[in-house]
């Protein structure tokens, strides 16, 4: 139908939808569940994934980290050689390398318990690799005599420990912890972006990390270079690369391939894979059912509506005009509030982000299920006969 | 008759619906049933004939043929001096859409339409703007005398008010032939007498011919002629005289 009663035809069509108040909340539920549990699982777990390489996001100033060959993700520390830095800064159109130390080592808080930390150790020159942030002290006072920073994060929660007075307190500045066995003094409090592994971060001078690691742990573990202006940070690693013989990455690269580790060897993705399915399912059980039913109820409706000459090409562009507009409620709600529920989680414990290829993920899947839905309806119109119409 | 316009004349020198050795069967469950078994009938144009006879007889089957909405197995049915069997597709759903008028005992208005546009469906499936649609459709529920009920929803209306909304969606097209089935079963006796007349009025008022299934002998009266099947063939037409239509 061309002319303008098409208009009139599609109102009936919605007239008809949102009439039905009952199936149509049912439907819009079914949609909506199915489309915030297409987005609200993934978007945590690629929050979760992001943080994986959050250590490398945090010095956007280096272009190119240089590394052992078998390093698979950012916090496995391998140690190089010392001469390495020398030859990554000999590699033509580096404009600056640094080094950086990255290790695991036991910390004594001044209440006597022990942790596991991450210290990093910043080239004592320009302290480059520090956290992107500090909230309390300056980055320049990682030269004080026994200095380091320690990260918000470890300091208000897994550093806590038991004051003089028997009162639990955050690490703070100017209190002395033990790194393995060597005094260290917090002088500043720094914000990290979260990571994933969630051990605590403390920051200090890269010879001063060298002092306190224990002597078979005493090396360098990551050269953070930088290229000349226009030189092409893919094409420098692949240089450097070539020269030492060693692994060299661009950020991108390195964010790429911890992101690749965390995803081939933990069963974070199979497992939010599943819930992600069943949350699909479900939704589509309830959508599709509600649809179908919706249809079914109405079927006299449309029998009348071809007895009395309507084209079946008609009742087809009502029937999916009526799954296309449930399903974009649907998908709006869900969508709505799976970003409702991010804005809510900023800054907790719990990761979360929504990229556009999501977005259109969880559309693609709302389309599927009312498309399905519709054609199993739009059968079930077509091959209806119109003599039903004087049959009970 | 002389009184209609030149264009209908021709068109009405054909009887209104002609039947002949019309027969339809149903299979299902491994049963055959025959429901039409060689119907001959002549329905002539204008009037109002009833189809009545005994439940299961074949009257529903036999309307269902004569609308266009079923497909007999064997014979002729020349509905408005067009032999059905010829129309096939997008042609039999116009001849419906224009010529036929649809009543049912269900009344069947799409529930979530107001009365007003459950009555210009007829006229936006033969295309008609719907600035049209809406003033024809009202003025026909004036004449059912709803005219002031038109923005509310079919369910808050009685069951005889609703089949009044059903006659003016059947009528609002001016179609040439209505079927209905069982129009009054599904309501009291004095809005079936209400439906009856109105009915009545609108075959005299639009030359209209209305063929009514029923089995309710109470309405009988308004018929200008009454068809008798039994066991799926016609055994007997009544006409005026011997039914006593009223006027
Ligand atoms: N779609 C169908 N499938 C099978 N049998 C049918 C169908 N329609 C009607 N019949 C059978 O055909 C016979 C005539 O039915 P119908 O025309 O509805 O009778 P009436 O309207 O006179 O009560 C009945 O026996 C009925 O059961
Ligand atoms: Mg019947």
């Amino acid at each position: 139908m061309l002319n303008p009663d098409g208009i009139i035809v599609n109102l009936i069509a919605l007239k008809m939808l949102f009439g039905d108040r009952g199936k149509f909340v049912g439907m819009v539920l079914g949609l909506t569940f199915a489309a915030l549990v297409m987005t609200q699982q993934p978007s945590i777990f690629i929050g979760l994934m992001t943080r994986t390489y959050a250590a490398i996001g945090d010095v956007p100033i280096a272009d190119v980290w240089v590394m052992d060959p078998g390093v698979q993700y950012v916090e496995e520390n391998k140690p190089l050689r010392d001469t390495d830095l020398a030859r990554v800064r000999g590699v033509a159109g580096v404009a600056w390398a640094v080094p950086l130390y990255k290790g695991i080592i036991n910390a004594k808080l001044p209440d006597g318990q022990t942790k596991s930390i991450i210290l990093t150790g910043l080239d004592d020159a320009t302290l480059i690799g520090g956290p992107p942030a500090l909230i309390e002290g300056r980055l320049a006072d990682l030269r004080r005599a026994d200095a380091i920073i320690i990260d918000r994060e470890a300091a208000e929660n897994r550093l806590r420990y038991v004051g003089p007075e028997g009162e639990e307190r955050s690490l703070a500045i100017g209190d002395e912890i033990e790194i393995n066995d060597n005094r260290a003094t917090v002088v500043g409090i720094g914000v990290s972006t979260r990571d994933f592994i969630l051990v605590p971060k403390a920051f200090t001078t890269y010879s001063r990390a060298i002092d306190f690691a224990p002597p078979q742990r005493r090396q360098l573990t990551y050269v953070l270079a930088k290229g000349r202006d226009g030189e092409h940070p893919g094409a420098l690693a692949r240089r450097i690369e070539a020269q030492t013989g060693l692994k060299a990455l661009t950020s991108a690269e390195f964010e790429q391939l911890t992101l690749d580790y965390w995803m081939t060897n933990t069963g974070i993705p199979i497992n939010f894979g599943v819930s992600v399915l069943l949350g699909f399912l479900v939704g589509a059980a309830v959508a599709g059912q509600s649809f179908f039913n919706f249809v079914r109820e109405n079927l006299v409706h449309y029998a009348v509506l071809k007895a009395m000459g309507l084209r079946g090409g008609v009742l087809v562009r009502m029937v999916l005009l009526q799954a296309l507009i449930v399903g974009g409620i649907g998908y709006g709600i869900g969508v709505g509030l799976t970003a409702l529920f991010g804005t809510f989680m900023r800054d907790t414990v719990l990761a979360f982000r929504m990229p556009p290829a999501l977005l259109a993920f969880a559309g693609v899947g709302v389309l599927v299920i009312v498309l399905l839905s519709a054609l199993l309806a739009i059968r079930a119109v077509l091959r209806m006969d119109p003599a039903v119409v004087f049959r009970g | 008759m002389s009184a209609l316009p030149a264009a209908r004349a021709a068109d009405t020198a054909a009887p209104a619906v002609r039947c002949r050795e019309l027969t339809k069967s149903f299979t299902g469950a491994g049963a055959t049933v025959h429901a039409l078994r060689g119907i001959d009938l002549d329905v002539p144009r204008g009037g109002m004939t009833m189809l009545v006879g005994p439940s299961g007889c074949g009257k529903t089957t036999l309307i269902s043929v004569i609308a266009g909405i079923l497909t007999p197995d064997g014979g002729e049915c020349l509905v408005l001096g067009t032999e059905l069997s010829t129309l096939h597709g997008q042609r039999l759903l116009d001849f419906r859409g224009r010529s036929i008028g649809f009543i049912f005992q269900q009344f069947h208005l799409v529930p979530t339409l107001t009365v007003i546009e459950n009555v210009t469906i007829p006229l936006i499936i033969n295309g008609t703007p719907t600035p049209h649609a809406r003033a024809a459709a009202a003025e026909i529920i004036a004449e059912v005398g709803l005219g002031d009920r038109g923005r509310e929803l079919p369910g808050v209306l009685s069951g005889g008010e609703q089949q009044r909304v059903a006659i003016a969606r059947a009528l609002v097209h001016s179609p040439a032939l209505v079927v209905c089935d069982e129009p009054t079963s599904a309501l009291d006796h004095e809005s079936g007498q209400m439906i009856m007349a109105l009915l009545r009025r609108f075959v005299s008022l639009r030359q209209a011919t209305i063929i009514i299934v029923t089995h309710d002998d109470r309405i009988l009266p308004f018929a200008d002629r009454i068809a008798r099947m039994d066991d799926g063939r016609i055994v007997g037409i009544d006409t005026e005289a011997t039914a006593g239509g009223q006027r």
